[in-house]
């Protein structure tokens, strides 16, 4: 009787432990980020007061007002920064998803010579440090005169996620049987036919979640585009957030509501697509 | 018509190899030629002012340089370890659950969809001895009189900002893990657990291996990206104070932009290029070997 209780004891102790670590593992998880929407809607007094204000107390939209509001109310000219990321990151998403789906094709259903080699060489290019290559394409930019254009960052966006598209993508067409678009080309698709009413939507799922990492990489890219941008006309959001610091201080509320307005398109584009999301990395890694 | 000539494979992936040679290898060849002259930004006609390895010389010959260097080694290789064994331990706890573990995954994948730049921000804010989060909460609690000083202070700086970086992606191997456990088996476990194999016998000998190539495929999409730890460092601390965070990437931008030594930044532009090429490819062979083991190879 004892060893039972007592084997009864350790597994109720396990169970007590094993929800307490996962309590305190996803506290930490949460609470940064639950900390910058807070701070979103408090008053400057309020984030700066000593000793800390701990229940929140007088929450108002003053921040966002301010972010929105002119110039003059030290607002910052967010509506054009939220455009120009959207504009680039959509879109360099799509060129590279269809650079991405033709090369991604190519490595999964043709053999050819140096095949492996020319696949790491593709990828090896995405390993490259984002502030080691924006020295050079600073001055290849300045010289061209795409510097500080939505044209500019789209062309790089698209080079740094074209490596990673072609690997998800690749890994997902290796799934779906060859035979499948044979099949369809004897019934009299011609190949270009059998790929899109065929293949394509059986890889559906591979492309999107490529899309999804190629917007977020995009959407949140930093080191290239605090360089090649200057001027409110092509800076993007994360570039953004830089216009709350000044030399000595920073302005947190505003900039906690920037950071919010900055992870919401983010939030829902990756709460509609979780699935695929984690399917599409497993696929494209292991079974690659 | 030319093109006709050509395969259709080569044919497809022209477009890639067009755009990643404008973008990245051209850029990448200038930078190489301008490392080995004194290029200043501010002074154009030094770019063809050769002057050979001089520049490589003098970050060899660096202090400053190879402090950076050992910084970045060690800063990537505790990170790394710190995420990946986080990483398990969380993929761990969270299959265990029954109910609510949807939730709980969408919770995990919380951090990967911040900003790195965002992070560095937020973790500036909660790390500020002002006014930040953790030095309100351990004074509030009692626990320290002073503001600890998180961003100044060597050891504690350091500390702070491979805690943001372990923030942001300790999820990109948790999902992976938690999807590799999914994958495993149930007949092996149970045999195992039928056999008297204790739970850490059979952790080691079947869950693991299983989930090796999971690991290798987390490591391998973090190595493609690991300089993005750079944003987090430049907006916390930018290397400083006083070259106390200083890492391979914050001194590159600062040599470059600040200083406008373009051709002696991209010399060791060049070092970092290599460091990451290394990278990767070690996790790339690690991540085949796993696959040849699991009869998963191409």
């Amino acid at each position: 009787m004892n060893i039972n209780r007592l084997s009864k004891l350790k597994s109720f102790f396990l169970k007590v432990s094993h929800h307490v670590t996962l309590f305190i593992a996803m506290s930490i998880i949460c609470i940064p980020g639950l900390w910058i929407v807070l701070n979103s809607f408090r008053p400057t007094v309020d984030i700066m007061a000593k000793p800390p204000v701990w229940v929140p107390r007088g929450l108002n939209l003053d921040n966002y007002r301010a972010m929105f509001g002119g110039a003059g109310e030290g607002g910052v000219p967010v509506m054009q920064y939220f455009t120009n990321s959207l504009i680039i990151s959509c879109t360099s998403t799509i060129i590279a998803l269809f650079v991405g789906m033709a090369g991604g094709y190519a490595f999964a259903r043709f053999r050819f010579k140096g095949k492996n080699a020319i696949f790491v060489g593709l990828l090896l290019t995405r390993a490259v440090p984002g502030v080691a290559l924006s020295l050079p394409l600073f001055i290849v930019m300045a010289k061209t005169g795409i510097i500080d254009t939505h044209f500019g960052l789209i062309l790089v966006y698209v080079a740094m996620n074209v490596p990673f598209t072609i690997w998800l993508i690749d890994g997902f067409f290796r799934q779906i049987p060859p035979d499948l678009a044979e099949a369809a080309e004897i019934d009299g698709c011609t190949r270009w036919q059998a790929f899109w009413k065929v293949e394509f939507p059986v890889a559906k799922a591979g492309v999107a979640s490529a899309g999804i990492f190629a917007f977020l990489t995009s959407w949140n890219e930093y080191a290239l585009a605090s360089q090649l941008t200057r001027s409110t006309f092509s800076k993007t959001m994360p570039v953004g957030l830089r216009d709350f610091t000044s030399e000595f201080t920073i302005n947190w509320g505003g900039m906690c509501a920037l950071a919010v307005l900055l992870i919401i398109p983010a939030l829902i584009l990756t709460f509609i697509v979780q699935k695929h999301l984690i399917s599409g990395l497993t696929f494209g890694g292991v079974k690659g | 018509m030319i093109y006709k000539k050509l395969p259709q494979w080569f044919l497809l992936i022209l477009p890639a190899i067009i755009i990643l040679a404008a973008v990245i290898l051209i850029p990448l060849l200038f930078s190489l030629y301008s490392s080995f002259t004194s290029y200043r930004l501010t002074r154009p006609d030094t770019l063809f002012n050769w002057i050979g390895t001089f520049n490589y010389e003098k970050a060899v010959k660096s202090g400053v340089f190879w402090a950076a260097f050992g910084r970045t080694i060690l800063f990537l290789t505790i990170a790394l370890n710190l995420e990946m064994f986080l990483g398990l331990g969380l993929a761990l706890l969270v299959s265990r659950v029954t109910r609510g573990q949807r939730m709980l995954r969408t919770i995990m994948m919380f951090p990967m969809m911040f900003s790195p730049v965002l992070v560095g921000f937020q973790f500036k804010f909660i790390f500020n001895d002002n006014v930040g989060l953790v030095n309100n909460a351990l004074q509030s609690l009692g626990l320290s009189n002073s503001a600890i000083p998180w961003l100044v202070d060597e050891k504690l700086a350091m500390f702070s900002i491979i805690f943001a970086e372990v923030w942001m992606s300790t999820s990109v191997f948790a999902i992976l893990i938690l999807a590799g456990l999914f994958s495993i088996p149930q007949d092996p476990q149970e045999a195992a657990k039928v056999d008297g194999c204790t739970p850490w016998q059979s952790f080691r000998h079947i869950t693991l291996p299983f989930i090796m190539p999971f690991i290798f495929i987390a490591m391998a999409i973090r190595s493609l990206d690991v300089a993005r730890a750079y944003d987090i460092v430049q907006v916390m601390t930018n290397g400083g104070p006083a070259r106390r965070t200083e890492i391979l990437w914050t001194l590159i931008g600062r040599t470059g932009y600040v200083d406008a030594k373009m051709g002696y930044a991209n010399a060791m532009g060049y070092v970092s290029i290599f460091l990451a090429i290394f990278f990767t490819i070690y996790f790339f062979k690690k991540l085949n070997a796993a696959r040849v083991e699991l009869g998963m190879a191409r």
